[in-house]
């Protein structure tokens, strides 16, 4: 029990990084967005790609930073991978779902964002092949933190626990301390007020992507560092995603972290009783027992 | 050469099944614009419901009830119809993404219970399927080319009742909420009812397809209720052109005549080691097909040929 | 002296359906400039075309002779020109500073000296600065508008109906506000339901229907015209302020 709220709150962290992208892509440009699950493997393998090529170039970087299995060009390759993974979005939305919406208007998009996840999956899976991989082979042992009740928490779980929150942290601080998280939130809030405040809705649709795409990347290797890598991550993990921008209110950044929260709970609380080959589904109950008990979610308003 | 008419025969019996779930997705989305991100699920409640209802008694599965085929059909329909109610039921007042979502999540649930639970047959699936008049036509050509003829009525059947509903007043109410909500509301019609409607009876025509699929197999599992099997009959309405039940025929024929050809090119001429990955080469072919369909002829290749209104011209 | 003018201009959300029919309108230099109309008569949607919200087919909108016609929203506030929606103008989710903080993130260095000098104009706002402006009151939600559309030091305000939804008592008081704007040299271009306040406030007045000009002139006037009365004004005659 005590394991799997502790593993909750580990998988909830990585869902709340996707979700906070998701929900304001979604909110914006008013699609439910499939193929936001890949930027996280998008993340995944850019950190993989970058982390061999540092660790070549710098053997000194390729050492294990104390008891992680992550190493500082895994560090550096992931900041980079938040960039690049950034830019992908912004470049996925310019050459198809900016062209979309000029052609086919909103409900399109969500077939094209279908359509662009079956893309990336399988060239990913083409590029890397379908086998799981791993940042690193060291095995690193899990920590007995307590026998009874039977605790095991990996070093690198606690670190992308700690990596996340600090993550979101710095979000929430550019959120309400700063004019652009201001515009942030006003953009989610009513976007014609937004710009007829002289903010550029096209600018920040640009940032918004750039700001996702490199959550995104961060929660695709907090996943690989604390799972493995594969093709299909993005299709395991676009249905509790959602969810969690669900639970939270669509357009809601802090009800995403919650829900991304909730939803890893949740999930995980929900192996107690039921066969771990159930858990795929888990989310979707959760989706259900929201828009049943509160269908705009915690924080969420309606907007028909 | 008999060969080739057995082939033949084989296949349009698949597209023709295709075909009839690409008519039920086309009263969803090209005739009333609601996105249905979940067909498998419905597609496999027809198919699951229709052997179950239908099979005779086995060890350790549900049901087993026997009922003669057409009930076990129909209750097959009756089954998908019954999980687009309770789907549709929640989302349908809210906004579209919720649906998108909701359905996309009902086809994960539901693969995800049949694979796990021993009482719809696990991962092995249900078998021993009884295939109706089989005593009478035998397992030949014959009896193949009879399902055939017996799939093709339903589908022309299918065809017929759809172009009667959408050019009576309900098709026009399906159409005018489609296009501008608030029109529609004006009329004095709730929207989310008659949504809920069309969404239930769509489904209910998924389901039909699945059952005469599982009739066709004698035979199914989770790996016929994929999220790409919701994925292909997108992309055959797509490219038929949403809205247009003439188009989504041919659309279906062309793709899944596209689809089975690229899989046997692939093996038969791709290298060995390739081969392994036939699957994700489709996947990202079939990708390009919707994505470039939505880009550059959105209307797909046999548009509606109805007088768009107004707001719709311009493309909200 | 003209400030803002807008001559024969079709506008609407469809290029095939236009709400407005070749519409002209000057308003002057710190005045106070209504519109009314009755319901349907394309008053809001030649606010929201004036503001770049409503594309416009056809016909000009100049300001001090230079062209401004479909501009981006967003660059309005640049040219001087401040668009006070009529319901939710203001971002409820934000604090009252983050609101105007958010209207002023491009005046650099004066930024905090013009958020103090808003909060002594207005000293209510002052008093809930760390309040969500979702918890606001009608009259102060308006206010709070104003506000944040004097931010920009703008030289002419558009308004969409700010008194809709007010306590008679709040729409005096935002309407009397507004007013004043004018001794700052402020241009003022309102439409508004209200028909015998804002023709007491306004010193010219245009009468739309149909998305065309019927009548304008002098607002006084306008209230002493009978058969304007008749017409638009609800048949009764309104006693002169």
């Amino acid at each position: 029990m005590i394991q799997n709220i502790v593993d909750g709150f580990l998988v909830g962290s990585i869902l709340s990084l996707g979700a906070i992208g998701l929900t304001m892509a979604m909110h914006m440009l008013r699609f439910a967005n499939f193929s936001h699950a890949e930027l996280l493997s998008v993340g995944a393998y850019a950190a993989l790609v970058f982390d061999g090529l540092f660790s070549a170039l710098f053997p000194v970087i390729s050492t294990a930073i104390g008891p992680l299995s992550l190493t500082w060009a895994l560090t550096l390759a992931t900041i980079l991978s938040m960039g690049i993974t950034g830019l992908t979005a912004i470049a996925i939305d310019k050459l198809v779902f900016k062209r979309v919406r000029a052609k086919g208007g909103e409900l399109s998009m969500v077939f094209a964002s279908f359509g662009v996840a079956m893309i990336i999956r399988n060239i990913l899976g083409l590029i890397f092949g379908l086998d799981p991989v791993l940042y690193s082979q060291d095995i690193v042992f899990a920590i007995l933190v307590s026998a009874d009740p039977l605790l095991l928490v990996k070093p690198d779980q606690v670190f992308t626990l700690i990596a996340a929150v600090i993550i979101m942290f710095i979000l929430h601080l550019v959120l309400s301390r700063t004019t652009f998280g201001y515009s942030l939130r006003a953009v989610a809030e009513n976007p014609t007020l937004a710009q007829v405040s002289g903010i550029n809705l096209n600018r920040m649709i640009v940032l918004i992507w750039l700001i996702g795409g490199g959550l995104a990347a961060a929660a695709g290797v907090f996943y690989g560092l604390t799972n493995q890598i594969n093709p299909v991550l993005g299709r395991d993990l676009v249905l509790p995603i959602f969810a969690a921008t669900i639970v939270g209110g669509i357009g809601s950044i802090y009800g995403a972290v919650l829900g991304g929260f909730l939803v890893g709970l949740a999930a995980n609380l929900a192996l107690v009783i039921l066969p771990s080959g159930y858990s795929p589904a888990v989310p979707f109950l959760i989706i259900l027992a929201v828009l049943l008990i509160r269908p705009h979610g915690l924080f969420g308003e309606e907007r028909a | 050469m008999i060969g080739i008419i057995s082939y033949l025969v084989f296949f349009a019996t698949v597209a023709s099944i295709l075909s009839i779930a690409v008519l039920g997705l086309n009263l969803q989305w090209g005739n009333t614009g609601l996105f249905n991100g979940g067909v498998v699920a419905f597609f496999g409640a027809g198919a699951y419901g229709t052997l179950i209802l239908g099979s005779a008694p086995q060890d350790g599965l549900l049901g087993g009830f026997g009922l003669p085929y057409l009930l076990a059909l129909f209750g097959g329909m009756v089954i998908a119809g019954i999980v687009a109610w309770i789907v549709g039921l929640l989302t349908l007042r809210l906004r579209h993404d919720y649906l998108a979502i909701a359905t996309f999540g009902v086809a994960v649930a539901f693969e995800n219970l049949v694979r796990n639970a021993a009482i719809f047959g696990g991962a092995q699936g249900i078998r021993g399927f009884e295939r109706p008049l089989r005593d009478v036509f035998g397992s030949g050509l014959a009896y193949n080319a009879l399902f055939f003829v017996f799939v093709l009525i339903l589908l022309i059947a299918t065809y017929l009742f759809l172009e009667r509903l959408i050019a009576s007043p309900f098709g026009r109410l399906l159409r005018a909420i489609r296009e501008d909500e608030t029109a529609a509301q004006s009329l004095g019609k709730s929207p989310s009812r008659v949504r809920l409607t069309a969404f239930i009876a769509g489904s209910v025509i998924m389901g039909l397809a699945g059952g005469l699929y599982a009739t066709f197999y004698a035979f199914i599992s989770p790996q016929d209720v994929l999220p790409i099997l919701t994925f292909q009959i997108w992309a055959m309405l797509i490219v038929g052109g949403a809205g247009n039940n003439k188009g989504a025929v041919m659309g279906t024929f062309l793709i899944w005549a596209a689809w089975t050809a690229s899989g046997w090119a692939l093996s038969r001429f791709a290298p060995l080691d390739v081969q392994l990955y036939t699957g994700s080469i489709q996947f990202v072919l079939i990708g390009f097909v919707i994505v470039g369909m939505l880009m550059w002829r959105p209307q797909g290749l046999f548009p509606e040929k109805l007088v768009v209104s107004q707001s719709a011209k311009t493309g909200r | 002296m003209t400030s803002l003018v807008a001559k024969d201009i079709v506008a609407g959300y469809v290029p095939d359906l236009p709400i407005l029919k070749g519409v002209s309108l000057t308003a002057e230099t710190a005045k106070v400039t209504v519109i009314i109309g009755p319901n349907g008569a394309g008053k809001s949607t030649l606010i929201k075309a004036v503001a770049g919200l409503v594309p416009v087919s056809s016909g000009t909108v100049t300001l001090n002779g230079t062209d401004i016609t479909n501009p981006a929203p967003d660059k309005m506030g640049a040219k001087g020109v401040a668009y006070v929606p009529q319901s939710d103008n203001i971002f409820r989710s934000l604090t009252i500073r983050q609101n105007l903080d958010l209207v002023l993130r491009n005046a650099g260095s004066e930024a905090a000296a013009r958020r103090d000098a808003l909060f002594t104009q207005f000293p209510a706002l002052a008093d809930k600065q760390t309040e969500r402006a979702g918890a606001l009151s009608g009259g102060q939600r308006q206010f709070l508008a104003v506000a944040m559309a004097l931010a920009i030091n703008p030289s002419v305000i558009l308004m969409d109906e700010p008194s809709a939804g007010l306590s008679p008592k709040a729409a005096q008081e935002v309407l009397e506000y507004t007013r004043a704007l004018t001794e700052q040299g402020v241009t003022i271009l309102l439409v508004e339901q209200n028909v015998k306040q804002a023709l007491r406030m306004a010193d010219h007045c245009y009468i739309l229907a149909d998305g065309q000009n019927q009548v304008d002139g002098a607002a006084q006037a306008l209230l002493d015209d009978p058969v304007v009365g008749q017409i638009y004004l609800g048949g009764k005659r309104v006693a002169p302020a």
